[in-house]
């Protein structure tokens, strides 16, 4: 029973391993091309998800401020004297900081971050996604070449054919 | 001007190769100029740099002016510097050289060349000034599609070669990220020195998920630097590559890398983990150990003049990933020296193999047959790259491998300096070897007549063109000039070995 709450506790985790790990053997143990590039991005996608889980919080949602959420701050003048600069959420104090940057602060709104699924994975992954496919464009762009050339995708076939000096 | 540097030496490429993709569809002379002349533009950034460095220490520079934890940040220090302007020169140089090449072995895709070549030098010069761990991610696979792409343009043999290369170079990109995000979880930052400060700060040195993330990152670089026993995709790739994409992509994704792994270990890790907590130090270094004598041995095998070549770089991957892990001071500076000196050295000797294969239509040794002869100055420049891989002085690669050596005494590695003296003796035998052919020519074997005959009858190779024999001679020239001013580069070079105490360290 312990076993099987030590894999739900952190069950996130075995599912990217075991999905990663059937990607990398269709990469190691197939000898059709297409099909090495399946398990390629296969492979690549278990690294989103575990990107994406990693930002998954408890009754958390989607981190997007509400226009109330932002703008709540403006009649209460209380929150202005809490030791940070009181601003519009558009940043309109342009004070140099010692890079001679304008600074940049935050709206100030109270927000707690517990309230809202973490976004830098999100969009972390979008780019991630962006390479992933990319990749699998060149990597299918180079078979068709390949089956240009050879005639076939099958990488024994292709190795055969190299070996009689065809 | 000169403060935006270091945005410019990655943007002169990255722009250029925009109005390459554009303009260069319609009108195709225009690509090699732009090529050059960008460039050129992103070695005197390097310059500027440089200069500025070592005049007023490490350059931060803001992306969009957002604050370093949260924004990206490029960090240049000295290595960084250093290596970022031999890369964009080496970048140069090979722009140079492909003047003609590209016309003759891709016609129909000059255009589609040059916008890939110069993405290539917009990823490598990333990697090297980036101070963010997950940009890093993306300008390794910038650099490495390219370069998948610029493989595969050769002939048939490169075409499943470059296959090889998109299914093991994702393997080691995936894992590096994997590594990343066990680092975020762990630190919750992605600036490489943020990430440091925050490992120190929380006293997370000893959790799990650090060492799982310092395993993953390790292996993933040492994948896409062809480190032995995970060098697989590297002879073949460069081999048949077309002669500028191996000119290019074999003096520099490697030593990129490598450059990446000192980053990672001594700036995201630093030296007290990798070297005092972990302790693999021993491991490692046989490892090299390992990788210098099956690269020497496998090239001394080969009778494909290339494939010798990219054989040869495996070796010397071992050279600097050994000199890394003798975790000392001297061992470090002969590690970045040598990627300096080894970038020019494998420069230096793929473009010679890429003149002989153009001029002579062979890929074999015999094609250098009573070479001197014909084209003497091709053979000069030859003769200083093959003597800085030997390592004769005045020549960087003498220098280098005296540090590195230095390094292993110093730290007892004795089995590491005997597989450097090992390896340098079997280059010896290879390249005198080719410069016998070349000097004496072979020994008729089938009879007389024949060798007379094919005297008469080959008239082909004939002398290089300008366009090639200049970035030869001028990167055999840098050769010897990184050696005579060895004292000056390695003053710079210490400037960043300083920063760790090696002493307290190791013991």
């Amino acid at each position: 029973m312990e076993f099987f709450e030590a894999i739900s506790a952190k069950f996130n985790y075995w599912i990217y391993v075991i999905i990663m790990m059937i990607g990398l053997y269709a990469m190691i143990a197939k000898t059709n091309m297409v099909k090495k590039l399946i398990g390629m991005s296969v492979f690549q996608t278990a690294i989103i998800l575990f990107y994406v889980s990693i930002g998954v919080k408890d009754g958390a949602t989607i981190p997007i401020l509400y226009h109330d959420q932002v703008h709540a701050g403006h009649h209460h003048d209380d929150h202005a004297h809490n030791g940070e600069h009181y601003d519009t959420p558009h940043g309109t104090d342009h004070e140099a900081d010692e890079y001679g940057y304008p600074s940049r602060h935050a709206p100030d709104v109270v927000i707690d971050g517990d309230d809202f699924a973490n976004p830098l994975v999100h969009v972390l992954m979008l780019t991630a996604i962006v390479v992933g496919v990319s990749t699998l464009g060149v990597g299918l762009a180079i078979t068709q070449k390949l089956h240009r050339e050879f005639g076939t995708i099958e990488e024994n076939e292709i190795h055969d054919m190299i070996k009689s000096g065809k | 001007m000169i403060e935006q540097a270091p945005a410019l030496i990655l943007l002169f490429p990255f722009f250029a190769s925009i109005i390459v993709a554009l303009a260069g569809i319609r009108i195709q002379g225009v690509c090699f100029p732009i090529t050059v002349i960008s460039m050129a533009a992103s070695v005197l950034s390097g310059i500027a740099i440089l200069g500025q460095v070592v005049n007023n220490g490490a350059i931060r520079y803001r992306l969009g002016g957002w604050e370093p934890p949260m924004g990206i940040e490029f960090r240049i220090d000295a290595l960084g510097a250093l290596v970022a302007l031999a890369v964009s020169v080496v970048g140069l140089l090979t722009a140079i050289y492909s003047k003609r090449q590209v016309p003759a072995e891709t016609p129909d895709k000059i255009s589609q060349y040059y916008t890939l070549y110069l993405l290539l030098m917009t990823g490598l010069i990333g990697m090297v000034i980036t101070g963010d761990a997950f940009n890093l991610f993306v300008l390794i696979e910038v650099s490495a599609l390219t370069s998948y792409a610029l493989i595969a343009m050769g002939p048939r043999r490169a075409t499943l070669a470059a296959y090889k290369y998109v299914i093991m170079g994702t393997i080691g990109a995936s894992f590096y990220l994997l590594g990343v995000g066990y680092l975020y979880i762990k630190t919750g930052s992605l600036n490489m020195f943020d990430i440091h400060e925050q490992l120190i700060a929380r006293g997370i040195f000893d959790a799990t998920a650090v060492l799982v993330a310092f395993i993953l990152i390790t292996v993933g670089v040492w994948i896409k630097m062809a480190f032995f026993p995970l060098h697989a995709w590297l002879p073949n790739s460069y081999a048949y590559a077309p002669t500028t994409s191996s000119a290019v992509l074999g003096p520099l994704v490697t030593k990129v890398m490598i450059y990446v792994m000192i980053r990672l270990t001594f700036t995201v890790f630093g030296a007290d983990y990798t070297f005092g907590r972990l302790d693999w130090s021993d491991i490692v270094v046989w490892m090299s150990v390992a990788a210098i004598l099956v690269g020497s041995i496998s090239a001394l095998a080969q009778t494909d003049l290339r494939k010798m070549l990219a054989y040869l770089i495996i070796a010397e991957v071992g050279y600097m990933v050994g000199g890394m892990w003798l975790a000392n001071d001297m061992g470090l500076i002969g590690s970045i020296y040598h990627i300096i000196a080894d970038a020019f050295m494998t420069l230096c000797v793929f473009l010679f193999a890429g003149i002989i294969f153009t001029q002579t239509g062979k890929r074999d040794l015999n094609a250098l047959d009573g070479l001197f002869t014909k084209m003497p100055l091709t053979m000069v420049g030859f003769l200083v790259g093959a003597f800085s891989l030997i390592g004769i002085p005045p020549t960087a690669g003498f220098f280098s491998k005296w540090y590195l050596i230095q390094g292993g005494v110093a730290s007892g590695h004795w089995e590491y300096v005997i597989a450097l003296l090992i390896s340098s003796l079997i280059n010896a035998v290879l390249f005198f070897r080719i410069i016998e052919i070349a000097y004496f020519g072979i020994k008729p074997a089938e009879g007389h007549g024949g060798h007379h005959h094919e005297e008469l009858s080959k008239e082909s190779p004939t002398k290089a063109s300008f366009s090639m024999l200049l970035p030869l001679l001028v990167t055999a020239a840098m050769l010897i000039g990184l050696g005579l001013y060895n004292r000056d580069i390695v003053a710079i070079i210490s400037d960043f070995v300083s920063q760790f105490n090696f002493g307290v360290i190791s013991r």
